[in-house]
């Protein structure tokens, strides 16, 4: 995976690129044969659009989530025309939080917002969305934090030595890089920010209280109508290339929040034996035929702590394509344990695509948890975490071992 | 490992280097067939539980587009460009594949959105999607027959018609109950194995401990039709950077009640940017 260094490189070297597409319609990045994604719109190369960069390993286009620690775990980024499915932490703490970054990357680079949610109007959620931080304040926050830790992170891991060799996940903002931003959560977005921007709102109670005869179908009416309204918007707009009038060279990224809630009239997370149980998923692949199909990238979050039915978290898993989960240490007896302290939850990635390739940007470590600073969401190897404290001579608790799809890794030394 | 012969094995241990142009030739060895001689009459069940098997989907892909048989891809689970990036990699172009007419692909997450959105006049392959109650999935069948039936009209003639679906698991989650499923597969079976003398292969995940019943149900039905059974297990001990799983071969032979223990053999794999390599278990080279 890029570290720091050419994290800023490969910006600059998609502004060089940007420029060279303006000026002629000829670039030497053209690829020949198949275009790897996106519309059949004739054209350049889409890498002339603000806020993506090309994905080192397959040349795909990723657009940033929001969360640059985020992005250098799914391999650079969030590949356009795909689903980034959050499962929520148990009492929603963090996940709003990762959804906001997502839209709030979106105003940043120029995207066009697209907000779904059943329990919040749109217009208020972008209201609260987190100040993106400029580069030279930013600078000196992050050189303070950096000398308090330094301390730290200097004392040299006597039996562990392995680890310290091991590069740490978190990726500071020391330069200003297109493709990725922070963000102060204590600050709002400056309302300019959010007035020049374009956006989209569906708010359920608002849509459905309008009496249009929805076509009798399996789906949850509420779901017949998002997906309506994204297909309308995709086409009127032009993010599939479609319409002759539009020449669109943007992106759509839309948000979906707390998706299979009862509010958006799915039972999915009553009961265990539901009537629609197949409403959710056959949402989800439509939903991804229509991101295959057009410029757009999607976050949902959904309450899967709710879901009884096992089955369904796997079929949900298996029609997403990134799938993060988060667990929050709060109400757990992870709160209190000297161990986590510093950390206030886990994240899990679940389940990375394999886009146009027979293998994908998978990180080494499976263990991982956040912290949430003011200013930065950090994401560190858990391991670290023990080993340092067992430095320091705590008590060592080993936790319950980590119920995804990967378990620990059986280092041969 | 009962039943293999000791060449095979040191082929194995000398990690045969692989010509990039193709398809994994050590599956090939192991599978004991070539392009040339590929069987017919056969269904083949890929199976992967914990972790991802959507490289033998490409394996077999590129593998009877090679052995000149005519193809239809029902390929619910991604677009065309990408399993036509993956299978360039092998050495197979899927575009001129479908223009020469060897290939027929239906591409699902594009259809779904045409269906969906319009109502279609002629019925459409996935019409299932429209239907408020669990419908049947005939128009589908009747896509892969219509595809598959050599047309009268004497034109190239392909080795033997090839059905690959990816995946079947997909079908459950769009409404369709195990039975509708399990009885397609058997139409599918009738026309293209055994009226058309070709081949079937289909992948189907292992839900594991998610308790899907209807998903188990799939699987153990169409385990007791295959005549090959591959299944890619993550491996029990997590996570591995340099072992990606384990496969299983089961060579089984339905239509006999023969008290016989079927053959069976078990790999680790690593998957590489262009190449599977399959080695014994515990052997893989970043230990030896």
């Amino acid at each position: 995976m890029a570290a720091v260094a050419t994290c800023g490189a490969g910006a600059g070297g998609t502004e060089s690129m940007a420029a060279a597409t303006s000026k002629s319609n000829v670039t030497s990045f053209q690829r020949r044969g198949p275009r790897a994604r996106g519309t059949d719109s004739g054209g350049p190369r889409l890498v002339s659009i603000a806020g993506t960069r090309p994905s080192v390993r397959n040349g795909q286009l990723l657009v940033s989530t929001g969360l640059p620690a985020l992005d250098q775990l799914l391999g650079g980024g969030l590949a356009v025309g795909t689903v980034l499915l959050v499962e929520e932490d148990k009492y929603s703490i963090y996940s709003p939080l990762l959804f906001k970054y997502f839209l709030a990357e979106g105003i940043i680079n120029g995207h066009t917002l697209l907000v779904a949610s059943a329990k919040e109007d749109p217009a208020d959620i972008l209201q609260e969305l987190p100040a993106p931080l400029l580069d030279d304040s930013c600078k000196k926050e992050f050189d303070e934090d950096v000398c308090n830790k330094k301390p730290e992170s200097d004392i040299k891991m006597k039996i562990a030595w392995r680890y310290q060799l091991s590069p740490k996940m978190e990726v500071g903002p020391v330069t200003s890089s297109r493709f990725g931003h922070y963000y102060d959560v204590s600050k709002r977005i400056p309302r300019e920010l959010i007035e020049t921007s374009k956006w989209h709102g569906f708010f359920l109670p608002e849509k459905m209280s309008s009496a249009d005869k929805v076509e009798c179908c399996s789906l949850t009416p509420g779901y017949m109508k998002l997906l309506h309204f994204i297909q309308n918007i995709i086409y009127e707009e032009g993010f599939d290339g479609s319409n002759p009038q539009k020449k669109q060279r943007n992106i759509l990224r839309i948000g979906i929040q707390s998706l299979g809630l009862p509010l958006w009239g799915d039972d999915v997370c009553c009961s265990e034996n539901c009537d629609s149980s197949h409403s959710l998923s056959k949402f989800l692949y439509i939903l991804r035929g229509l991101l295959r199909t057009s410029l757009s990238a999607c976050i949902i979050t959904m309450p899967t702590h709710l879901i009884q039915n096992k089955a369904i978290i796997a079929r949900v898993t298996n029609l997403s394509d990134t799938v993060v989960a988060l667990e929050s240490f709060v109400g757990s007896e992870r709160e209190t344990n000297p161990l986590y302290k510093d950390y206030h939850g886990l994240i899990h990635i679940r389940q990375i695509p394999r886009l146009n390739n027979l293998i994908c940007d998978e990180s080494d470590v499976k263990d991982l948890a956040f912290k949430l600073k003011r200013k930065l969401f950090t994401i560190e190897a858990e391991w670290t975490v023990r080993e340092r404290d067992r430095e320091k001579g705590l008590s060592f608790v080993v936790g319950s071992p980590s119920n995804d799809r990967h378990g620990r890794c059986t280092t041969l030394i | 490992m009962k039943g293999m012969h000791l060449p095979d094995i040191r082929m194995l241990l000398q990690g045969a280097s692989p010509r990039s142009s193709e398809m994994f030739p050590e599956l090939n060895n192991l599978l004991n067939t070539t392009p040339d001689k590929a069987e017919q009459g056969k269904l083949t069940l890929l199976c992967d539980a914990r972790t991802d098997g959507s490289f033998l989907v490409h394996h077999f892909l590129s593998f009877y587009l090679k052995a000149n048989c005519k193809v239809c891809f029902v390929a619910l689970l991604q677009s065309f460009s990408h399993y036509n990036i993956v299978a360039q990699k092998l050495g197979v172009s899927l575009a001129a594949a479908r223009e020469r007419g060897q290939l027929v692909f239906l591409e699902g997450l594009k259809s779904s959105v045409d269906v969906f959105f319009q109502a279609q006049e002629d019925p459409h392959p996935l019409q299932f999607l429209r239907e408020a109650s669990a419908g049947n999935l005939q128009p589908l069948y009747e896509f892969v027959r219509e595809a598959l039936t050599p047309a009268d009209n004497g034109e190239a003639a392909w080795r033997c018609p090839v059905l690959l679906v990816d995946d079947l698991s997909v079908l459950l989650s769009l409404g369709m109950g195990a039975v509708a499923v399990l009885d397609f597969v058997h139409y599918c079976r009738a026309t293209v194995c055994c009226e058309l003398k070709g081949n079937m292969v289909a992948l189907v995940h292992d839900s594991g401990d998610a308790e899907d019943e209807e998903n188990n149900t799939l699987l153990i039905g169409l385990s007791h039709q295959s005549h090959l059974i591959l299944r890619t297990e993550g491996l029990a001990t997590g996570f591995c950077k340099d072992v990606h799983g384990q496969l299983r071969i089961l060579w089984r032979r339905p239509s006999q009640s023969t008290a016989r223990r079927d053959r069976s053999l078990t790999f680790q794999y690593k998957i590489q940017d262009k190449n599977v390599s399959f080695f014994a278990r515990g052997m893989s080279p970043a230990i030896l």
